[in-house]
């Protein structure tokens, strides 16, 4: 019973949310529909440097709803999608980009898991290599009880 | 493998976590909210907007050069402007020019009144209804202020009130260096 409001809750939730979403978008009509899309992408890709972690298609901070409007007139115009992009970094710095272009600065974020990847492969390469090769050694004792061992298993089989 | 590196495969993790907790504190410490503007190095953009005290006056951004200067980006909104007001209004006093940008207001009469109210530290008054010339400058709330040498280049950005504290570092300290070589020029 108690699961059962819970997703209930959750539902309601969930469609709120959607229906809030839905919302900032709807109010631009395009006469086209790949200038749409292009809008669409647009909006989710590009921050809003006032609320730190959204997009300005998620947020409806004064800001992102100026950048939104910015965004509809620049595509409504004929502007590509590179353009719109070019447009607010010029402005609002790389920040306003969720996908950060490769500079030294940012290398770290494009080049860094891949070189875990790498140091992680090669330490594990190592490690079997060092282990295969390992020797392993007798003491004079050991193959002493080896071979008695050995000795008794012969003369059970026989 | 020799005893001397076994040591350093052993201290490697340890370094690498010292390398990431500093890296952590660091990013603890900072103000993620403040941003380093794009504008910087840069001309002022282009721009005419109607003057806040005569809307039939047309302000350009040639207000923006011929000296050393402040832009102050604010509006009646803002908290944060009503406390660094008192501040500007020193700094006009002391002969710091300062460009007021009046940023997405209520009313045009709201931001007059608080002007004739609380004193009006600013040079040139622009009225920047719907926010456009704040967008081109990379303004993302209010107060900004930006510095502007004699030039009409940008030289730095600060995003909060501007106090006795921001005075005495890196904003007044960059005013004072551009001013003493502007002073140093005209002689």
């Amino acid at each position: 019973m108690r699961a059962g409001w819970l997703s209930f809750c959750l539902m309601v939730g969930l469609f709120v949310c959607s229906a809030a979403l839905a919302q900032s978008a709807k109010n631009y009509v395009f006469d086209d529909a790949a200038k749409e899309a292009t809008f669409r992408e647009l909006i989710g890709e590009l921050r809003c440097p006032k609320c730190q972690n959204q997009s300005i298609a998620d947020s409806n901070a004064e800001l992102a709803v100026d950048l939104r409007e910015r965004t509809y007139q620049m595509v409504q115009e004929g502007a590509s999608k590179q353009e719109v992009i070019d447009y607010m970094v010029a402005r609002y710095g790389d920040f306003v980009h969720y996908q950060p272009p490769v500079t030294v600065a940012t290398s770290i974020l494009w080049w860094g898991p891949l070189g875990v990847l790498i140091i992680g492969g090669i330490v594990v390469v190592l490690r079997v290599r060092q282990q295969r090769h390992r020797e392993v050694e007798w003491s004079a004792e050991e193959q002493a009880q080896l071979d008695a061992l050995r000795q008794r298993q012969k003369g059970e089989n026989e | 493998m020799s005893k001397g590196a076994r040591w350093v495969v052993l201290l490697l993790p340890l370094a690498a976590f010292l390398l990431l907790v500093g890296f952590l504190l660091r990013g603890l410490f900072s103000d993620p909210t403040e941003l380093s503007s794009a504008l910087v190095g840069k001309p002022v953009p282009q721009f005419s907007v109607p003057d806040l005290y005569q809307p039939v006056q047309t302000r350009t951004d040639a207000v923006l050069s011929g000296k050393p200067m402040l832009l102050n980006v604010w509006a009646t909104w803002c908290p944060t402007c009503r406390a660094e007001h008192a501040y500007l209004n020193e700094l006009a006093a002391q002969g710091v020019a300062i460009v007021g940008l009046n940023y997405k207001d209520d009313s045009r009469e709201k931001a007059v009144r608080w002007l004739n109210t609380l004193g009006d530290p600013y040079t040139v008054n622009l009225f920047d209804e719907k926010g456009a010339v704040a967008l081109e400058f990379g303004v993302y709330g209010a107060p900004e202020t930006f510095l502007i040498d004699s030039q009409g280049q940008i030289r730095y950005r600060h995003v909060g009130d501007v106090n006795e504290r921001v005075w005495q570092g890196e904003l007044g300290k960059r005013y004072r260096a551009l001013m003493a070589e502007y002073e140093g020029g005209q002689n």
